[in-house]
């Protein structure tokens, strides 16, 4: 049986559908079977993101409706041969989610995948409560600034009401993900640091994601960051941040914190 | 550039920090629907309102949420034949 995993935030552009692209392909670069589930109907991007945007015929909303069968719906990824995706609908709304043909489909994809990775739209409403509904580990993908770790904290309360897990009374799993995290500005004092935000969400930390333009490159490309440029600084961060989910205690390293005598020197504020 | 202004720029990422965690703590406790000072803003405003025609105007209600201690004003101007107008 597969792990369903939400990849959530509550507010838009932190980074959800890079890193359900990104995280996907790194678990799939290890071997494991994958399927990227794009929530976000009316506005779909992550197919966009993993360069599948021509090859999309079926989607989720047509698999719920009846109208295609859930092998017809998937599309197999060019490159990695165990990474899938489900696009969600661009011309229906999001009312065509119902809360039983989310739990099939989950369900049926549970059986042939390791993971299912559900990408969450913005926003608290059903699209975004159904993406968590089944999940059985959370992703909360935050940006160290005041408005996301607000949206945040919200999810986390909706993460532990709303689902089918807390509903049974168990405890939902949920790892923070640092996205867009610039060590230059943070030790500045004008960003807030991983402790604050750590602090202020005490949920466990899966990975911090430096800023960079590699993940602008790679979103150009068509490509997840990992498989765009596996050595570049947001690739390695989200390789290692996979080998947590996997269960391998690791510890994160904190972008800037190893920088040398030139990194020091320009980074800081002269004063 | 204003190098002057560059330099005494004092840090901003403290206040984001506090002013969150401020606001959290509220909003943690209203989720569950029993955020005290909400409830008593809404308490007394109805009380008030069996007494006399509230006049929007003439009340206002402030309501500063701190770390340890909130403040709830509220501060109605009563004309004085109010009574006589509700009953």
């Amino acid at each position: 049986m597969g792990k369903v995993i939400v990849v959530t935030s509550g507010k838009g552009g932190v980074g959800k559908t890079t890193s359900s692209a990104a995280l996907g392909a790194a678990l799939a670069q290890n071997g494991e079977k994958v399927v990227v589930v794009d929530f976000d109907v009316g506005l779909r991007n992550l197919d966009l993101v993993m360069g599948a945007e021509r090859r999309v015929v079926y989607d989720l909303v047509n698999v719920i409706q009846g109208e295609a069968k859930l092998t017809q719906a998937l599309i197999r990824d060019k490159r990695l041969e165990s990474l899938y995706l489900l696009p969600a609908s661009q011309t229906r709304d999001k009312d065509n989610l119902t809360s039983d043909g989310v739990e099939k489909v989950i369900a049926a994809l549970k059986k042939s995948f390791d993971w299912v990775i559900c990408d969450s739209p913005a926003g608290i409403e059903r699209g975004a409560t159904l993406a968590m509904r089944h999940a059985d580990v959370a992703i909360v993908v935050t940006n160290p600034e005041v408005s996301s770790v607000r949206d945040s904290d919200r999810i986390i309360g909706l993460l532990d009401s709303k689902t089918v897990k807390a509903e049974n009374g168990e405890r939902m799993e949920k790892h923070l993900l640092l996205t867009r995290y610039d060590p230059v500005r943070a030790e500045r004092g004008d960003m807030l640091k991983v402790d604050d935000v750590l602090e202020i969400l005490s949920i466990p930390l899966l990975g911090i994601i430096p800023e960079s333009m590699d993940v602008l490159r790679a979103s150009n490309l068509g490509s997840p960051v990992t498989l765009a440029d596996g050595r570049s600084a947001p690739a390695v961060a989200y390789f290692d941040a996979v080998r947590r989910l996997r269960g391998e205690t690791l510890p994160v390293a904190v972008p800037g914190e190893k920088r040398g005598f030139f990194g020091k020197f320009f980074g800081r504020k002269a004063a | 550039m204003n190098l002057r202004r560059f330099f005494s720029r004092s840090q901003s990422a403290p206040a984001a920090r506090e002013r969150l965690q401020v606001l959290l703590a509220h909003e943690r406790a209203s989720a569950g629907g029993s955020d005290l000072v909400t409830k008593l803003r809404d308490e007394i405003l109805r009380v008030i309102s069996k007494h006399m025609q509230i006049d929007d105007d003439k009340v206002t209600v402030r309501m500063e949420r701190g770390p340890q201690v909130s403040t709830l004003a509220v501060d109605v101007e009563i004309p004085f034949d109010a009574g006589k107008k509700a009953a």
